[in-house]
């Protein structure tokens, strides 16, 4: 039995165990509404990790390719981004998925796979890893960029410039913006 | 009580990770003020141009915040006038079961999953506090009855959770008593500002609008620049000059609209949008510089202040001596308009009833306010056939409609601008039904939480609506977020930027700009935001 | 400790209650219900009043649907956003009496690959309503304990409550709905996480209290059997301000007494004011017609504003040079 057909038999199995390791990354509090509401207009944070996870697996039984995995990895990730993870933190669920399957392995004895699978597919969620890097950099990139956009959309310097256009520069200013 | 197991499988690999914290019941659990979701504290020199007490520059990250002496006597003062000022306050503070029923409603929660942010948690922060000060059983009994004292960390934590509330009601709908967290938030930042803890975002407008009639602080001249950039860019587009006027004495009707609309996109098209509508429909209308704001970011400070910025629509209309007002597209405006003008700076007896100069129409419902919504009056011309339109014009954009909390919750304002819509656009589609009309969910930015800093916040209290779009984006390949709210031009933009990247944001006069067959216009190469009407790219 | 200081609390009341009431009948028969309704009654008004003296200075209301528009065409969602008395007043009797607001979740989807659950705020409706609806059913029920000859539309309750005939004295489906209501309640407030963690010990003692009464009621009515007659006749002392004490009432019927007193006289102090208080909401007993009739506020006053004449002082030049009208040259 190859890894491939352990992985697509065993998918949901994984994907739950998986799921709720990535869970609790978050706040027990937090951690517990994401598991339990189902809805996914609801609870869209728990629904976009769920369904993220799932087709990351599809993707990950075949030779992974980076470019179709990709839009799976970012929307876990984007969510994650806004929500107080350093980099390491919001990455790190990608690496629990090793020991999930490596437990799924070992509690069924029908499969025998060789190291060299094993190691293939580590190195598979190697580049899962980080590839979830990059993805969280351009989505915190993505951030800053749209903060300094709304900046140079609205700043009370422009505002300023208008109303300077026409007479004197006003003594009593706007507030300068703290950034 | 039992602490609840989170055993995550012991693992190597992302031992870097603080897991789950030891559960400690929520009095007990101290609030860590996280950069990237608070605004920066209000600065002294705006304070004081409204008279504020307290006034002082003050940092949220400082473990100093520089409290008066006896701020909480302050506080507490602050809170037995509040309770003895507004029944729902007090009835609020009483009546709640915590069933959670609306727990899950609060887009806050949905995207952190913090439980201080359920609605419900929000208002047990202070109704504890309530309970501590205010109720027998709280007095003697402490915690067993849920009551606890009034720290400066407490004080500290109610600050941050009242910049996470948008005061969108949403928890409200679902309530089976009604209470109302937005209200139990309104109060809560009332008491705040008696401490000078208001946020750098809010208090500066505010002092703009206070002396220079907006939030944006536009002088009259920059006003009128600003406007007259629109009337090129509309002639270019058109062919057609439109031509309003400024602080005119006789004129028949007064237009209010946030000042958003006047100086950044999207809401800068919509503003066009008007301009070319009342222009083809010949209104004698007017602007105002001085009362050149329709939003009042003073009801995101207390009821005073709100009232004071408010006063200069009534005292402007008297002074121009129109007959009515037209409100533009806004939506916490239109709460303060419906809900609180004619009582605060009513009667205005000196206006007459709405009565549109095209179709005729009485406007009734407004009979005291004597302030009718865009939408109305659009809605009204385009029913009697007033309007030339050609709808295929907008037929690059396949559209879905976000509705304001406030006009949605506090106003009931659903399907005139779905007419309105739908009247000039063909390709419309619906979010799912919990997500729309009364069901809205909020932009998460709403209430003057619409800064930079909190960028983070901002995102996860946006992700709700986002994720509605990104399903009818998949579902019928929508493209194009409309929406009544200067506040949800400029928000959603950004929370589409990062989360639905392909969806753009416009208001609704825009579309209605854009398929305004125009008296004298040539033929049309281009929408109002200067790219080529579908069909005619190749130009 | 939320949960197991109300549950020890009601275990101690029936305690004293099976104790005390062996050493005096008088005091839990008589004294202890006596001062339980006039706390009820009192705390009751006092605390409405206390309510009612706060005004309510703007008019809020929830709107939950189309308003009442400019022109009949677009048409007005009348319960869910009325705009006058009488719709004001369906709204608050589908309110009161079928938990509109608590019927208002709707599910769309499910995550895929997971097993489809129910709306668990649907349950909340419906363990709401089974709650609320089978007390009052209890309650009425228990008017043949008040009144001389029992009238006949208690009669017709009766008869209805235990139309399945089931049992020997019959089966009220009422003590059953209740009492598994309550337990779900229960549950659902120690299961549900974040229920669990808003709940106070305030919220435990009620249900358990509840539980408590409905679990005695069923043991004296089905099990310990309790001389109706004997009961009937302190209860009508009670009411009439003649107190007897009957013989042979046992202390079951002394514990069911006195934590229903308990109940009376925690009312007022409580969260189970809700009762009243849902008529004072004021997003959901006003009507929606804002701009069309006036809203008074009782305290409003007169604010500092910035005058126009103020404005035209600090911009006239300006003004002037963008050929803005001024009213002083
Ligand atoms: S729905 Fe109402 S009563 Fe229930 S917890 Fe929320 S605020 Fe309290
Ligand atoms: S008003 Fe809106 S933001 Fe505030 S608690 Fe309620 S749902 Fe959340």
């Amino acid at each position: 039995m190859t890894l491939e057909t352990f992985l697509s038999e065993k998918k949901p199995a994984i994907a739950e165990k998986w799921f709720h390791l990535i869970l609790a990354t978050y706040p027990a509090d937090t951690s517990n509404f994401l598991k339990n509401q189902k809805d996914r207009f609801t609870n869209p944070v728990g629904h976009t990790i769920h369904q993220g996870i799932e087709e990351i697996l599809d993707e990950l039984i075949h030779v992974v390719d980076i470019g179709k995995v990709s839009p799976f990895l970012d929307s876990i990730l984007r969510v994650r981004a806004v929500q107080d993870f350093t980099p390491s933190q919001a990455v790190s669920f990608i690496f629990s998925l090793k020991s999930v399957i490596r437990e799924e392995l070992e509690g069924d004895k029908n499969f025998a796979v060789s190291p060299g699978e094993l190691r293939e597919l580590d190195s598979r969620i190697d580049s899962l890893a980080l590839a979830s890097f990059d993805i969280f950099e351009r989505c915190r990139e993505k951030l800053y960029e749209i903060k300094a956009n709304e900046l140079r959309r609205m700043t009370f310097r422009l505002v300023q410039r208008a109303n300077e256009l026409g007479g004197e520069p006003d003594a009593e200013s706007p507030p300068e913006r703290k950034q | 009580m039992a602490t609840k197991v989170t055993t995550p499988k012991p693992d190597q690999l992302v031992t870097s990770i603080d897991f789950t914290p030891p559960k400690t019941g929520w009095m007990d659990t101290p609030t860590i003020i996280k950069p990237g979701t608070f605004c920066w504290g209000a600065k002294g020199k705006n304070l004081a141009t409204v008279e504020f007490p307290n006034a002082r520059d003050w940092n949220p990250s400082d473990q100093d915040w520089k409290l008066p002496e006896n701020w909480q006597e302050i506080f507490l003062k602050g809170m037995e006038d509040l309770l003895g000022k507004y029944r729902s306050f007090k009835v609020f503070m009483d009546i709640c079961v915590r069933c959670g029923a609306c727990a899950d409603k609060c887009h806050f929660f949905i995207g952190s999953g913090d439980p201080k942010n359920m609605p419900v948690g929000r208002a047990e922060l202070l109704r504890s506090v309530y309970r501590k000060y205010f109720t027998a059983s709280g007095k003697m009994l402490g915690k067993v009855a849920g009551a606890r004292e009034l720290t400066v960390d407490v004080l500290k934590e109610l600050w941050y959770y009242a910049y996470q509330c948008t005061e969108c009601r949403r928890c409200s709908l679902y309530c089976p008593y009604g209470i109302d967290t937005a209200e139990i938030t309104i109060m809560c930042r009332e008491m705040l500002n008696l401490l000078g803890l208001n946020t750098d975002w809010i208090s500066g407008p505010v002092a703009n609008c206070y002396m220079k009639g907006n939030h944006l602080g536009l002088e009259p001249h920059a006003i009128m620049n600003s406007i007259e950039g629109m009337i090129d860019d509309i002639e270019t587009v058109t062919g057609v000059r439109v031509n309003p006027s400024f602080n005119r004495k006789g004129a028949e009707i007064l237009f209010v609209t946030p000042s958003g609309d006047l100086f950044a996109d999207p809401g800068t098209f919509t503003c066009m949008g008007y301009l070319a509508l009342f222009h083809e429909l010949g209104l004698d209308y007017t602007w105002s510089t001085y009362a050149s704001e329709g939003g009042n970011f003073g009801f995101f400070t207390s009821n005073e202040m709100a009232k004071r910025l408010n006063s200069k629509i009534y005292a402007e209309a008297k002074r121009l001596g129109v007959k009515y007002i037209i409100g533009g597209e806004c939506g916490h405006m239109w709460r303060v308009l419906h809900q609180y003008m004619d009582t605060w700076n009513g009667p205005a007896d000196f206006l007459e009833v709405p009565v549109s100069p095209i179709t005729g129409t009485r406007f009734d419902t407004a009979k005291v306010l004597k302030m009718i919504h865009i939408t109305e009056f659009t809605a009204d011309l385009i029913k009697h056939g007033k309007l030339k339109l050609d709808p295929s014009r907008n037929d690059d954009l396949v559209v879905t409609y976000h509705d304001s909390c406030n006009t949605s919750r506090g106003m009931g304002l659903l399907d005139e601008p779905r007419y309105v819509i739908k009247s000039v656009c063909n390709n419309f589609y619906e979010m799912p039904e919990n997500t729309i009309r009364e069901q809205t969910f909020c932009c998460g930015s709403g209430t003057g939480l619409n800064a930079s800093e909190n960028m983070e916040l901002r995102m996860r209290g946006g992700f709700p609506r986002a994720n509605a779009v990104k399903h009818v984006k998949e579902k019928h390949g929508v493209n194009m977020l409309a929406n009544i709210c200067a506040i949800d031009r400029a928000t959603l933009s950004a929370s589409m930027d990062y989360w639905v990247p392909g969806v753009r944001v416009t208001g609704v006069h825009e579309m209605v700009a854009n398929a305004l067959i125009m008296k004298g216009e040539k033929e049309r190469e281009t929408n109002l935001r200067g790219e080529p009407l579908p069909g005619k790219e190749g130009n | 400790m939320k949960i197991l200081i109300p549950f020890f609390a009601v275990i101690a009341l029936v305690v004293i209650a099976l104790v005390g009431a062996q050493a005096s009948h008088a005091l839990f028969g008589i004294w202890i219900p006596y001062a339980a309704v006039l706390i009820f009654v009192f705390g009751f008004i006092f605390k409405v009043l206390k309510w009612g003296r706060s005004p309510v200075p703007f008019r809020i209301p929830t709107t939950a649907g189309q308003m009442k528009s400019f022109a009949p065409w677009i048409k007005q969602n009348k319960l869910d956003n009325p705009s006058s008395s009488l719709g004001v007043l369906g709204r608050m009797l589908l309110e009161v009496l079928a938990f509109r607001s608590l019927f208002r979740n709707t599910k769309t989807q499910l995550y895929p690959g997971t097993k489809l659950t129910y709306g668990s705020e649907k349950f909340l409706w419906l363990g709401g309503l089974a709650f609320h609806w089978s007390f009052l059913i209890i309650f009425v029920r228990h008017f043949r304990f008040f009144m001389q000859d029992v009238p006949y539309p208690i009669q017709i309750v009766e008869h209805l409550d235990s139309f399945l005939q089931i049992g020997a004295p019959l089966l009220y489906i009422t003590d059953v709905v209740l009492l598994g209501a309550v337990t779900f309640l229960f549950l659902r407030r120690v299961m549900m996480p974040q229920i669990k963690y808003i709940s106070l010990p305030a919220d435990y003692f009620p249900l358990l209290l509840i539980f408590g009464i409905g679990a005695t009621g069923v043991l004296m009515r089905y099990f310990a059997k309790v001389p109706v007659v004997s009961v009937k006749e302190l209860v009508m002392g009670l009411l009439t301000f003649s107190p007897v004490i009957p013989q042979g009432i046992s202390s079951l019927f002394y514990a069911h007494l006195f934590l229903v007193s308990t109940l009376l006289a925690y009312f007022p102090l409580s969260k189970l004011m809700h009762m009243g208080g849902v008529f004072l909401s004021p997003t959901r007993n006003m009507a929606n017609n804002n701009r069309e009739v006036r809203h008074i506020n009782p305290w409003n006053y007169p604010v500092h504003v910035h005058t126009y004449e103020e404005y035209e002082d600090d911009f006239r030049e300006k003004m002037k040079k963008a050929g803005l009208p001024v009213e002083k040259e």
